[in-house]
């Protein structure tokens, strides 16, 4: 049946409604993909049994009429979201064993529409990385190979997992989470799509928290249109969140293939950086050509604090998660390591419980919070941070969203930047600013590079202006024809 | 700026982490690398511009002041790694 693993979510969910195939069926198909796969290690908890009985429970609301908007569809769901009864550890050695009594907005939408629950994907720890590699249950390995080589590359990060799981077909879509670049780098190194919505647009209840006035959920999935009829489901108010925007969510599918004729697209001149591979730079060229082709009018624009904007969300994310993380204390859930009075407990448990690069990141927010940095530091990023959010609000007044690469190069091999903290860092040098902003932001496959690895343009839009990232999107996912797939070798 | 040892040391021990002393003079050099890369932020003139805490223009929002949700000690409870009767037990904390 590895046909309807195949399929996109709005072809499913065509086929779920005219009967050519039951939930159950469909459920079972991506369960036994996902056994498969699991060299790819891109789920770290499976729930066939939990599956198989909301798919049932599908069929029987389908049976009688009262279908909803995703009903019957099988998604993954990233760990960083608190699922109710199922084992919700955000890739931490801390939160091992951690099963929430409650459920996430986001994910508790998706159960409202219908959608079905495969299992939880693994994810950097923390949603701190850009390679899968912070993991506590090891890395996801992207299904992508280079050509004629068996070597393993990083699917990208924080949301390995989730652009693993939809590249190779596990799953119709899956959620993600974004604080600087988590989904869309993972969907450019993974030949997919991912969307990080206005920050406020998905609620953040539930989820594990890293960087609060960045974390922003979104989904990932095969296609533009199958990201938008995801989007939907997961966005809208809840009092839960205070930041979560109470406006009405559009029906972002319903922008997918209109006419992008007359938009004016922002190329901005920043984003071409040393070092960058000629074919990213290439491919971008490609990318405006066909805009240009859909009646599109190119302008170059000036987003002059781009440089700072990764340095700026070094002190501005570290500062939050340090905060965010002091919950973590051995007490109440999560992992406790005695010691000989209260404060050794704390600094045995968090010793034991934190990767190295969570530490890292703590110990840098501790360090420029700390008295007599605050000032120089963290006051002076969210300056910087102003700054960049002002570059923007400048090119809204010429244009009506901006393309960029998502990403400075194709997936790499795991193990190749692990030793290098900024190296890595550099990853996100085109996503973060959007994050900084609070914009909306897409990555869509785009081309292959020379080595069959996938790549992916970025679009950013204006605050609450997904619609027009959706038109955009499915204008250039129509003019890329991208139809390669990853050649099974797991 | 050059984080020593001792500064590791003392932000290891605000953030309540637990690092064994030889680790302390690496985890300098690190931060070091991190922070001098940070240090480009000096080049910004941000002369009178207001810090941006939130990309959500908005007030926060109020409640009415009344209880939600609550009133299950067992939920509350079923996570910890320690509970005795209802309680949490955590390491003494008055000497």
């Amino acid at each position: 049946m590895s046909e309807l693993t195949g399929l996109t979510l709005k072809a499913a969910l065509d086929g779920l409604a005219d009967k050519s195939f039951s939930s159950e069926e469909i459920t079972k198909a991506h369960l036994g993909a996902i056994e498969a796969a699991s060299a790819l290690n891109a789920f770290v908890v499976n729930t066939p049994d939990q599956a198989i009985e909301m798919a049932r429970a599908s069929d029987a609301r389908r049976a009688k009429g009262e279908a909803g908007p995703l009903d019957g569809a099988p998604l993954g769901i990233k760990d960083l979201f608190c699922t109710e009864g199922v084992e919700s550890t955000a890739g931490s050695m801390i939160l091992r064993g951690f099963k929430p009594t409650y459920e996430s907005t986001v994910t508790s939408n998706l159960w409202r529409d219908g959608a079905v629950m495969l299992g939880k994907l693994n994810m950097d720890e923390f949603a701190m990385g850009s390679s899968n590699e912070t993991s506590a249950w090891g890395p996801v390995v992207n299904p992508w190979r280079s050509n004629g080589s068996n070597a393993d590359l990083t699917p990208g990060g924080s949301s390995g997992g989730s652009a693993a799981a939809v590249a190779a077909e596990l799953c119709l879509g899956a959620t993600a989470t974004d604080t600087g670049g988590s989904i869309r780098q993972p969907a450019a190194f993974t030949g997919t799509v991912g969307i990080k919505p206005t920050y406020g647009r998905c609620s953040r209840w539930g989820i594990v928290a890293f960087a609060s006035s960045l974390d922003q959920a979104g989904p990932m999935a095969r296609t533009v249109e199958d990201a938008a009829i995801l989007l939907k489901s997961m966005s809208g108010h809840d009092v839960k969140d205070s930041t979560s925007i109470d406006v009405e969510v559009p029906d972002f599918a319903s922008f997918c293939g209109k006419s992008v004729k007359g938009l004016r697209i922002g190329v901005p001149k920043e984003y071409r950086v040393d070092g960058m591979p000629p074919e990213i730079d290439a491919l971008w060229e490609q990318g405006i050509a066909w805009l240009k082709e859909a009646g599109c009018e190119i302008v170059e624009v000036s987003l002059p604090h781009t440089k700072y904007a990764l340095p700026a969300y070094y002190i501005v994310a570290p500062a939050e998660a340090s905060s965010n993380l002091a919950r973590y204390d051995g007490m109440r859930y999560g992992l406790r390591v005695e010691g000989g009075n209260l404060t050794e407990t704390y600094e045995n448990t968090r010793a034991e419980g934190f990767g190295a690069e969570v530490k890292r990141r703590i110990l840098i927010g501790t360090y420029v919070l700390s008295a007599g940095y605050y000032d120089a530091y963290y006051l002076k990023a969210l300056k910087v941070r102003r700054r960049i959010a002002d570059d923007f609000d400048q090119a809204w007044q010429k244009v009506d969203a901006l393309l960029t690469p998502t990403a400075p190069s194709a997936a790499f091999a795991l193990g190749e930047k692990s030793d290098d903290p900024v190296a890595m860092y550099l990853n996100d040098i085109f996503t973060v600013t959007v994050n900084l902003a609070g914009l909306p932001g897409m990555s869509v496959p785009a081309g292959l590079d020379a080595q069959g690895l996938p790549l992916g343009l970025q679009l950013i839009g204006r605050n609450l202006d997904e619609g027009t990232l959706f038109s955009l999107g499915s204008a250039i996912e129509k003019a890329a024809d991208f139809r390669a797939k990853p050649k099974k070798w797991w | 700026m050059a984080i020593d040892a001792a500064t590791v040391r003392k932000v290891a021990r605000l953030a309540r982490i637990a690092e064994p002393e030889e680790k302390l003079e690496p985890l300098a050099k690190e931060l070091s690398g991190i922070m001098n890369w940070i240090e480009q932020l000096s080049e910004v003139d941000t002369d009178g511009v207001e810090p941006m805490t939130t990309s959500v223009a908005m007030t926060l929002p109020m409640r009415e002041d009344v209880v939600t949700e609550g009133g299950d000690p067992a939920k509350v409870l079923s996570n910890s790694p320690k509970t005795a009767k209802g309680f949490f037990i955590v390491p003494k904390v008055v000497e």
